[in-house]
């Protein structure tokens, strides 16, 4: 393994070689003032040169919110000190030279470039040569996505959510909230009224996408917080992979991070959802890292749909977050694959929900826990057989690994079962690394380190096995800094 | 919260004619006071969102009614006693009706029997050492209105005590029996029993409910294991068919204790098992089995709590539900373990048996570990009886209704199995063919 690059965070000036994406982009932004009310709703909305249905959306959204009073959800097993949501700067963009977003790719900011290019994300198209199309979103808004071109030829829509309101307010209008309605839950409220920037995708009937299609999300303002929204849309018998990777600066203080994922599968769809969740994920005393307050669901609204949800959390101080499948149409099939990491003082409250709805409707879950340092984890799911889900069958295994002493582990199945023809099974182990292992990794010369980092890897094998090429080289080298510090 | 305010005044303005009537030690009244303020602040529990423990359950019902006083001379079938519970002539045993010890009914065990048993209301007034050391110990009022409400309002029950070293050679039997009435009441059984060290117990608990109107059994039971005890306990719930059944055990296990309970649950209009396991010395094992039942429009709710507080225990949680009908039953369940209970070994199970469409279970094992050198598992299963399996019989010529009983008396015999007692054991095996109208149809 190449060592990790050596990193002086600019706000701290303490070497973090553990995070070595923790360097600030230096350009200039624009940045609203902080705080929350309907002026800076009109405002983002204006900025973005949204119609007035967006505007009227986005000040229901916060209504709504309002009236819930300011207090965040409690019953997670995560703890933090209340968050003021009037401290907090709700839409900060980096500015171009000409002070628009950048018409084409060399019109972008060099040093923007060079920034993306540090993080393994190349914004040149020529540079790849099989290539995924990337969509780079800083802080609040997108600053380039690449191979739209070869894309539009095949009738793919893949775009800045802002651009699709301009553009396909049709498609916008009729999905966005469909799957994640405001009033869901206290954050997704809050990002319906202030969401900035996201993706934006739609793959018409019969047509498979050729490449995967990556965003890549990047808090880098001080005191922003990010807010994206995600859509996609897999129209009659197409397929779509979708991959998400995410980092952001060292910072003392704690970054806001609520987003909100909603996916729609139609007839014979399918939908593959990867995440890298790599937040700065706080000092080894606990200070800074990102909230990672996100909600996430697909509906397989059509027959034979599939949604697939892969996720490994290694990065924020705090990650609450369920994907959710809601399985409506008759034989569709839900997935979800997760590793959640903690280490040194990280919380991990996640897992999922599978709503069966329709007929045959299958649903598999696997999740891995790794706790480490104070690190607490918890997996929360639910399966939820409604009684029109004839033949309903759910498979869950989720196991959890605890390195040192400090560590918890918490495990939070929920099985509501409303149909007898329905067969749920779900198991789910709780252990350390075996010292049967370890020895004789070791007696073989492997030196401790490299034995836990072993075994560890093969305990998440079956979670990694599902990511897509482009994350699995990236996951074994995050894996191996996030477990850094464990031995000993 | 829905407060109905004129049902708390009725729970206040009975205490105080009650603490008027008693004449009891001063740390008990005192207890009392504050257990019923406990209760009036913390108000029933609701099923709202957030409150865990009661996210399946709403006990609006209980919460709303004003319930009596139990009738004090009710009519007493005693072949059906004798037919539904297992009433053996061997054993001992002690008899509450409607609250009220029954002496007539009664078989407490003579002097030199190595165990004592005691009506409560016989010791309340003039106090006893063992009371005040272990009463309202386990079970915790502060933060459970239920138990509040118990703690305030019971006026008789068992006191079971076991001597150090003593084995008492025949089980007891503690039944509690809820008459026919004619307006709604409640009563609250209280059961404490203490072990000694190195003290063994087979203990046997029955609720069990005669009329078909509602009413309401509060029941809060404290089991203290001293030092190296053991016991084996089983815990039957019969109530009626409009009952509304709040059943609280809590066990308290010292080091090196053996605890083996094993519980039938018949659904009733509101019906809660919760017990809670404080495994508080190291070297200790609690093995809990249960199966429950529910059919018509029943509501059985299981919280199944084992905390793991030192290090080197043992725990197993084995539950098995068979529904049908529109019943509804729950399954909750946590395993905790503490900082520093090292080397645990904790499995938790949940299975059940979905006998209608219109059945429905909620199951939700939970783990909670602060501990790395740990060996913890859980599981849980729902579905129907499988359809192979049916078949199988079928084309061997076994009627369908017969090849359901022997499935799911199949299914129910891995925690049947585990009851030691074998005038016991049959008469749960009738239980359970008489619990399912559905088998009763073949004999």
């Amino acid at each position: 393994m190449p060592p990790a690059r050596k990193v002086i965070s600019r706000e701290t000036g303490i070497e973090e070689k553990e995070y070595k994406w923790g360097f600030v982009i230096p350009v200039a932004a624009d940045v609203a003032p902080k705080g929350l009310n309907e002026d800076i709703i009109r405002l983002i909305s204006r900025k973005k040169e949204e119609p007035e249905w967006m505007l009227e959306w986005r000040l229901r959204a916060y209504r709504y919110w309002r009236s819930l009073g300011y207090v965040e959800p409690k019953w997670a097993k995560i703890h933090h000190p209340p968050i003021d949501f009037q401290d907090i700067v709700y839409y900060a963009a980096p500015l171009s030279r000409d002070g628009d977003r950048p018409k084409t790719l060399d019109d972008i900011d060099p040093e923007l470039k060079r920034a993306f290019d540090k993080l393994g994300i190349p914004l040149e198209e020529q540079k790849r040569l099989a290539g995924v199309a990337v969509d780079a979103v800083l802080d609040s808004v997108s600053v380039a996505t690449t191979f739209q071109k070869r894309l539009e030829e095949l009738g793919i829509i893949f775009c800045p959510i802002s651009e699709a309101i301009q553009k396909h307010p049709e498609l916008v209008r009729k999905y966005l909230g469909s799957v994640v309605p405001y009033t869901d839950n206290f954050y997704a409220a809050l990002n319906s009224a202030v969401f900035s920037d996201g993706t934006f995708v739609y793959v018409p009937p019969g047509v498979r996408c050729p490449m995967d299609l990556m965003t890549y999300f990047r808090i880098n303002e001080a005191e922003a917080g990010q807010f994206e929204r995600t859509l996609i849309i897999a129209d009659r018998g197409s397929y779509v992979s979708y991959l998400e990777g995410c980092t952001a600066p060292i910072r003392k203080k704690h970054q806001l991070h609520a987003a909100v994922v909603e996916l729609i599968a139609l007839e014979d769809a399918e939908i593959k959802y990867s995440t890298l969740q790599n937040w700065y994920p706080g000092d080894k005393e606990g200070r800074g890292g990102v909230y990672n307050f996100v909600t996430k669901r697909g509906i397989c609204l059509g027959k034979n749909s599939k949604i697939s949800w892969t996720q490994v959390e290694t990065g924020s101080a705090i990650t609450w977050k369920y994907p959710s499948v809601i399985l409506r149409g008759d034989n569709s099939v839900g997935e979800f694959y997760s590793v959640a990491l903690v280490n040194n003082y990280q919380q991990a409250d996640t897992g999922t929900k599978m709503v069966h709805m329709g007929k045959n409707t299958r649903s598999t879950i696997v999740a891995k826990g790794i706790s480490a340092g104070h690190g607490q984890n918890t997996y929360r799911g639910l399966v939820k057989i409604m009684p029109t889900a004839d033949g309903a069958r759910n498979f869950t295994r989720c196991d959890s690994l605890l390195i040192g002493s400090k560590c918890a582990a918490h495990t939070v199945p929920y099985l509501e079962v409303r149909n007898p023809t329905a067969r749920i099974e779900h198991e789910a182990t709780t252990s350390k690394i075996s010292d049967e292992q370890l020895f004789y990794l070791m007696s073989r010369g492997i030196s401790e380190e490299e034995a836990q980092y072993m075994i560890v890897h093969g305990f998440c094998r079956g979670v990694f096995q599902e990511l897509p090429f482009e994350f699995a080289m990236e996951v074994t080298q995050l894996l191996r800094v996030s477990l850094e510090g464990t031995v000993g | 919260m829905t407060q109905a305010p004129p049902v708390y005044e009725t729970y206040a303005r009975r205490f105080r004619e009650l603490e008027a009537g008693r004449s009891e030690p001063d740390w008990l009244r005192e207890l009392r006071r504050e257990a019923l303020g406990r209760f009036l602040d913390l108000g029933f529990p609701t099923a709202r969102r957030g409150n865990e423990p009661w996210k399946y359950t709403d006990v609006g019902p209980v919460a709303r009614t004003v319930f009596g006083p139990p009738p004090a001379r009710p009519p007493l079938p005693l072949e059906r006693l004798r037919r539904t519970l297992p009433w053996r002539p061997t054993w001992r045993r002690a008899v509450f009706v409607g609250g009220r010890y029954r002496p007539e009914l009664s078989h407490l065990p003579a002097a030199g029997e190595e165990v004592t048993v005691l009506p409560l209301s016989r010791v309340l007034s003039q106090g006893d050492d063992l009371l005040e050391r272990h009463l309202a110990r386990y079970a915790t009022y502060q933060d459970d209105a239920f138990a509040a409400l118990n703690t305030a309002f019971f006026s008789d029950g068992a006191l079971v005590v076991v001597p150090d070293g003593a084995e008492p050679e025949r089980p007891l039997h503690l039944v509690f029996v809820s008459p026919e009435s004619e307006g709604p009441y409640v009563h609250y059984p209280r059961v404490l029993v203490v072990l000694g060290r190195q003290s063994r117990l087979c203990l046997v608990e029955s609720y069990l409910g005669l009329g078909d109107g509602p009413y309401l059994t509060s029941a809060v039971r404290e089991f203290y294991l001293g030092e190296g005890a053991a016991l084996e306990h089983y815990h039957l719930l019969l109530e009626g068919e409009a009952a509304y059944h709040v059943g609280q055990a809590r066990f308290y296990q010292e080091r090196d204790t053996s605890l083996r309970s094993v519980f039938f649950g018949r659904g009733c209009a509101i019906g809660r098992n919760d017990v809670r396991v404080d495994l508080d010395g190291p070297g200790s094992e609690a093995y809990l089995h249960g199966l429950y039942v529910t059919t018509g429009r029943q509501h059985l709710d299981n919280y199944i709590n084992i905390d793991h507080i030192k290090p080197h225990c043992t725990s197993r949680l084995f539950y098995r539900g068979v529904l049908d009908g529109e019943s509804h039953a729950i399954f909750g369940g946590t395993v905790y373990v503490r900082p520093g209970a090292q080397k645990t070994d904790a499995e938790q199970e949940d299975k059940n048996l979905l006998l209608s469409r219109e059945a429905e279970v909620d199951s939700k094992p939970a783990l909670e570990i602060y501990a790395d050198d740990v060996k913890c598992g859980h599981g849980a299963a729902a579905g129907a009886v499988a359809e192979e399996a049916l078949f199988y019989m079928l084309s061997r010529g076994i009627g369908p209704v017969l090849a359901q009983t022997l499935l799911i008396k199949g299914f129910a015999s891995s925690v049947l199995d585990e009851v030691r007692l074998p005038a016991l054991r049959t008469q749960l095996d009738r239980l359970l063919v008489d619990s399912l109208p559905r088998l009763r149809t073949e004999e």
